[in-house]
């Protein structure tokens, strides 16, 4: 048994309630009506050849490889492109078959170069098998006449090439980047035999095109013509291990395809739940991080951050760091330890991280990268639904009529899932977005979102409070869900509330900036237009009213009765790979796993019994309130894990106070990233290719992580933590992450009926999953809310404390791009750095004329918080006062400028909304600069050549 | 309410930021929760704002501004608190602990399952 893709049957899967039987090569065959003959005799074992088909793509007929014969139908229909009927009688290989196909076959190689052996698809290339399944002997036309043969090949895009000398113009990729990804990129031009794949026009080449380098083409290839690079270099591969993404919370489904310990390349998995098959150019290429020159691979400790690091054994370094923590415990007590649980680490680390500093540190200051972003929705959405996290799952938009987008940028952020959802825009579904910035959802290859409300940054609860008012007042509220599913009182106490004048978007637009007849309309169409589900991100949460926000937008959903069936509900996009996985893990400081409070004596008990210890009975600290705690001098020591706050959390003078004033830092990552510029101690991690775990995606979706080669820097995550709390004296003897799991399952009733082995078996599994729920839970609040009746709750608009002046007159809003991911610490480091290699400041023509700004200037951006200079990118997509950037490089600083206001019930940064003045430069500022050379002293490692004095 | 981007002048020389020192920084917290609560009457707001701040405070920060509410100075105890945030912080420094005035403040029994975060 050699290499394997996965089965292709040619055509997609068809749902439908009734069933077809028909007879293909004398064996009975039944399908789900609907299904193409090709896929109904791949489905029976048998096979059809096929060139031009691909089960990612409807059928397109143009190969004609594929044609049977079928009794009472003339001619040879092509399998492909015609539906089974009852009774039907089909024959795939007769002597007329065998000619028909024998010459498509033979016109195709007449224009093919004959390098089979050299060749980077040989053993994996359709055309090679196809012409082997039609038995080619020999092409009657000969090879001087006019070919393809001297096109060049196309290096442009990192990843992968296009050599046009073997392409035989069957459309699948350009199917793909059409049906499948939705950008349109490719296309054929000219026709007959001059017809050609083209990226964009014919001067581009992929590079220069709208190519986002998703690789659905490449997979759709049949032969080599679009090749990863990888592939070329490196040959063949011989397995594939099924494993899950570590980038974004869309948590695709990856073959890792191996030769040994090599990894090949990435191919998304056909029955990956999330994915289906798709994936963005993170996941599917950018893992070259792994292996960059800046990974460290030995633990690396120092007693003061002015010293270069000292590399050690690990004995060492962990003597070292245990040391430090025990002396600081003894005299300061143990609330002045804590930690900061990774959301890109796999659920079974974070759980022992949180144990960690909980059952060995012996305090409650633990914290998660969530309180960043998503911490408002737990908030919001528990205090309204009785329990939060995202209601559906990633294939409920495909039944949604009306999609309200609100801070999120998907195609962005959350790229796979975007293409889902343009998929069903393109059905005709309509779109409402909600969003200062003119993003690219909003008037995309054919998409047109219905209604763009551009609303001013931090007037979220207003024009969310301004539609609830155009559908209550107007009637368009949906009384029967609100009488049988909520609380009626609180209904009414907040349809009064909402119904006043001063809430009606007349009224607000002062405040909004929304044109008033667009936000009545946009209400009406949510209200009215069928299914409608709300998909949100950080533009909602990053506010100081961020937990309001959430609640608003709860508030819309139950009003109009979108809960409690696919197509609806209310959606968060959630960040990280593994941050809801981090949450369920326990790692706030309020909470034992299972969103059980502290202060509950049953379960402390529970897990002090397990634990073997007694457990602290107050809440601990929150990322911010550590740094403020650290400055008093009451917070000495932290062990971080995967995270990097000096680049990703607010107001970054605050956070460096913060880490310079502790006298133990822990940095436990794959670089030494900007927080480990005040730490004391390295400890080297692992990636996701070198370690077994899950990870829980944004549909609480629990998915496996497989190992497929061994820990370059020698332990997987969660051993290194395992080693730390033994050399404090733990005595933990995990060997597997199973028993973790098994652990986590023991003492957790969500997960109660989770295990390694169920998992194995499922491939994946939506939590909760205990008695009441053993298959899982793709929908929530299916009949009822699961905890008592929806809560309306009442949201008055609090205008944020930083306010626009005279000195700042202009707000900064931040966001991502689809090539960089979060701080860039992975994506910095692989080929995507061709895409985005700076932040760039958007501003409108007005705003930058008036400075006398152009396209690629260097410009200062200040706030009152502090400043950093980057370069401009003139564009209409931002409005005039409203300027933006991305926070994916180190060296822009765009935290210094953001502010310490934050959402009021859980201290989630008001990165949305930032007073700045923006004004020439010509060049770094004095910070950018100071923190530059600190950067470069801090990095410097004992024994590295560039160390040593000349001789 | 009115709008957030019509202060002229003044905007600039307003005190901005949560203010230095732990103890400012308590109480700007203290009042920004109690600010929101403000919508469901004064009585509910006291209490919502006690019960969030119960819930989730950690013991040194709830140390340091129920020791400053008993003070009576200019700049300190009571008076440096907005009305509900300082009924609220007065509530809880003489030891009271209120009920569960919302969903955001109830958690699971130790046996049960489901839900998920807030805070």
């Amino acid at each position: 048994m050699g290499f394997e893709r996965q089965k292709d049957f040619g055509t997609p899967e068809v749902q439908s309630d009734s069933q077809v039987s028909l007879t293909i090569d004398g064996r009975d065959v039944t399908v789900p009506a609907g299904t193409s003959v090709m896929r109904a005799a791949r489905e029976a074992g048998g096979d059809i050849p096929s060139l031009c088909a691909t089960d990612s793509l409807t059928g397109f007929g143009s190969c004609r490889m594929c044609l049977v014969e079928i009794e009472n139908m003339r001619g040879t229909p092509a399998s492909c492109t015609t539906p089974v009927s009852p009774g039907m009688v089909v024959k795939t290989q007769t002597p007329r078959l065998e000619k028909l196909r024998k010459g498509v076959m033979e016109l195709y190689i007449s224009d093919h170069p004959l390098d089979c052996l050299t060749c980077s698809a040989n053993g994996d290339c359709e055309l090679q098998d196809r012409a082997a399944d039609v038995g080619l002997r020999d092409v009657r036309y000969g090879y001087e006449g006019a070919n393809h043969l001297a096109s060049p090949t196309d290096v442009s895009n990192p990843y992968f090439q296009f050599d046009p000398s073997k392409c035989i113009v069957c459309s699948r990729c350009v199917r793909a980047c059409a049906d499948v990804q939705g950008t349109f990129a490719l296309t054929v031009d000219g026709r007959g035999f001059a017809s050609m794949i083209s990226a964009s026009q014919a001067e581009d080449n992929f590079l220069s095109s709208e190519c986002v380098s998703c690789g659905a083409c490449v997979q759709a290839c049949p032969t080599a013509t679009l090749q990863e690079k990888s592939v070329k270099a490196i040959g063949r591969p011989e397995r594939a291990v099924v494993t899950t993404c570590a980038y974004c919370g869309v948590g695709c489904t990856f073959r890792a395809e191996m030769r040994g310990e090599q990894l090949v390349r990435m191919i998304p998995y056909k029955d990956g739940k999330a994915n289906r098959g798709h994936s963005c150019v993170k996941g599917r290429f950018a893992y070259g991080y792994a292996n960059h020159q800046d990974r460290i691979t030995s633990p690396m400790i120092r007693d003061s951050i002015d010293q270069p690091w000292r590399e050690v054994t690990w004995e060492e370094a962990l003597g070292f760091a245990a040391g430090k923590i025990q002396a600081i415990k003894a005299e300061h007590g143990a609330m002045a330890l804590g930690g900061i649980t990774s959301s890109r680490c796999t659920n079974e680390e974070t759980f022992l991280v949180q144990k960690l500093i909980r059952s060995v540190f012996g305090a409650n200051n633990v914290d998660t990268c969530a309180r960043v972003c998503h911490s408002p929705t737990g908030y919001g959405l528990k205090t309204t639904f009785g329990t939060s996290a995202g209601t559906q799952d990633f294939d409920s938009v495909m039944d949604t009529d009306v999609v309200l987008l609100i801070g999120a940028n998907p195609t962005d952020g959350h790229p796979v899932f975007a293409s889902r959802m343009k998929r069903r825009l393109r059905q005709g579904a309509k779109l409402i977005v909600i969003d200062p910035r003119r993003i690219d959802l909003v008037r995309t290859p054919h998409i047109k979102a219905a209604h763009h409300l551009p609303l001013q940054p931090g007037t979220n609860v207003a024009v969310m409070t301004a539609m609830a008012h155009v559908i209550v007042t107007e009637g368009l509220a949906n009384m029967s869900f609100i009488n049988e599913r909520c609380d009626t009182e609180a209904y009414a106490d907040w349809a009064a509330f909402v119904s006043d004048e001063r809430h009606s978007p007349e009224t607000l637009e002062a405040v909004t900036r929304v044109p008033a007849a667009e936000l009545r309309a946009a209400a009406r169409l949510y209200a009215t237009g069928g299914n409608a589900a709300i998909y949100y991100g950080l533009g909602v949460t990053e506010h100081s009213q961020g937990s309001s926000t959430v609640m608003a937008i709860a508030n819309l959903a139950m009003v109009t009765g979108n809960i409690g069936r696919p197509g609806v509900g209310v959606n968060p996009l959630r960040g990280q790979n593994n941050v809801q996985g981090a949450c369920d893990m326990g790692s706030f400081p309020h909470e034992l796993p299972g969103y059980r409070h502290l202060s509950d004596g049953d379960t402390r008990a529970l897990f002090e019994k397990d634990w073997g210890v007694s457990l602290d009975p107050n809440p601990g600290l929150r990322i911010p309130n550590m740094l403020d705690a650290a400055v008093d001098g009451t917070f000495k020591a932290i062990y971080i894990q995967g995270e990097d706050i000096l680049q990703s959390d607010p107001n970054t003078q605050h956070v460096s106070a913060g880490l310079a004033a502790m006298e133990c830092v822990i940095v436990h990552d794959l670089f030494l990233n900007e927080t480990a510029n005040y730490a004391h101690v390295f400890l080297p991690g692992s990636t996701f290719l070198e370690k077994n775990g899950t990870f829980t995606n944004a549909e609480r979706r629990i998915q496996p992580v497989r190992k497929v080669m061994e820990p370059a820097n020698g332990y997987e995550d969660w051993e290194v933590t395992q080693l730390l709390a033994n050399a404090l004296g733990a005595e933990w003897n995990y060997t597997h992450p199973r028993e973790i799991m098994a652990e986590i399952a023991r003492l957790t009733p969500s997960f109660s009926g989770l295990s390694w082995e169920l998992l194995e078996e499922r491939g994946s599994i939506q939590w909760p999953v205990n008695e009441k729920n053993p298959e899982g839970s793709p929908v929530m609040h299916v009949d009822a809310f699961v905890r008592g009746k929806g809560m309306f709750v009442v949201t008055d608009y609090v205008p944020t404390d930083e306010k626009t002046g005279p000195r700042y007159p202009l707000l900064l809003t931040t966001g991502r791009t689809l090539s960089q991911y979060n701080v860039g610490a992975q994506t910095r480091r692989t080929d995507n750095v061709v895409w985005h290699q700076e932040d760039l400041l958007e501003m409108h023509p007005m705003d930058a004329e008036n400075r006398g700004l152009k396209e690629g200037d260097w410009a200062k951006l200040a706030s009152r918080t502090g400043e950093t200079t980057l370069r401009v990118r003139v564009t209409d997509r931002v409005a005039p006062g409203v300027v933006y950037t991305t926070f994916h490089h180190p060296a822009t600083q765009a935290n210094v400028v953001t502010t310490d206001f934050s959402d009021w019930a859980t201290n989630c940064p008001e990165y949305k909304v930032t007073a700045v003045q923006v004004m020439a430069s010509n060049g770094p500022t004095d910070w950018q600069e100071d923190y530059q050379e600190l950067s470069e002293r801090s990095r410097r490692i004992a024994g590295d050549a560039a160390m040593e004095p000349a001789e | 309410m009115s709008s957030a981007f019509e202060n002229g002048a003044l905007a600039d020389e307003v005190g901005h930021g949560t203010g230095t020192g732990s103890l400012a920084r308590l109480r700007y917290m203290a009042d920004q929760i109690a600010r929101n609560f403000a919508a469901y009457g004064d009585e509910k707001a006291v209490l919502a704002t006690a019960d969030h701040i119960d819930m989730y405070w950690d013991p040194r920060m709830k140390a340091m501004i129920f020791a400053d509410i008993a003070a009576d100075g200019p700049g300190q105890g009571r008076g440096a608190l907005s009305p509900i945030a300082g009924a609220a912080i007065d509530y809880l420094a003489k030891g009271n602990h209120p009920e569960h005035q919302t969903r955001a403040t109830e958690f699971n029994a130790s046996d049960e399952g489901g839900h998920s975060d807030a805070g």
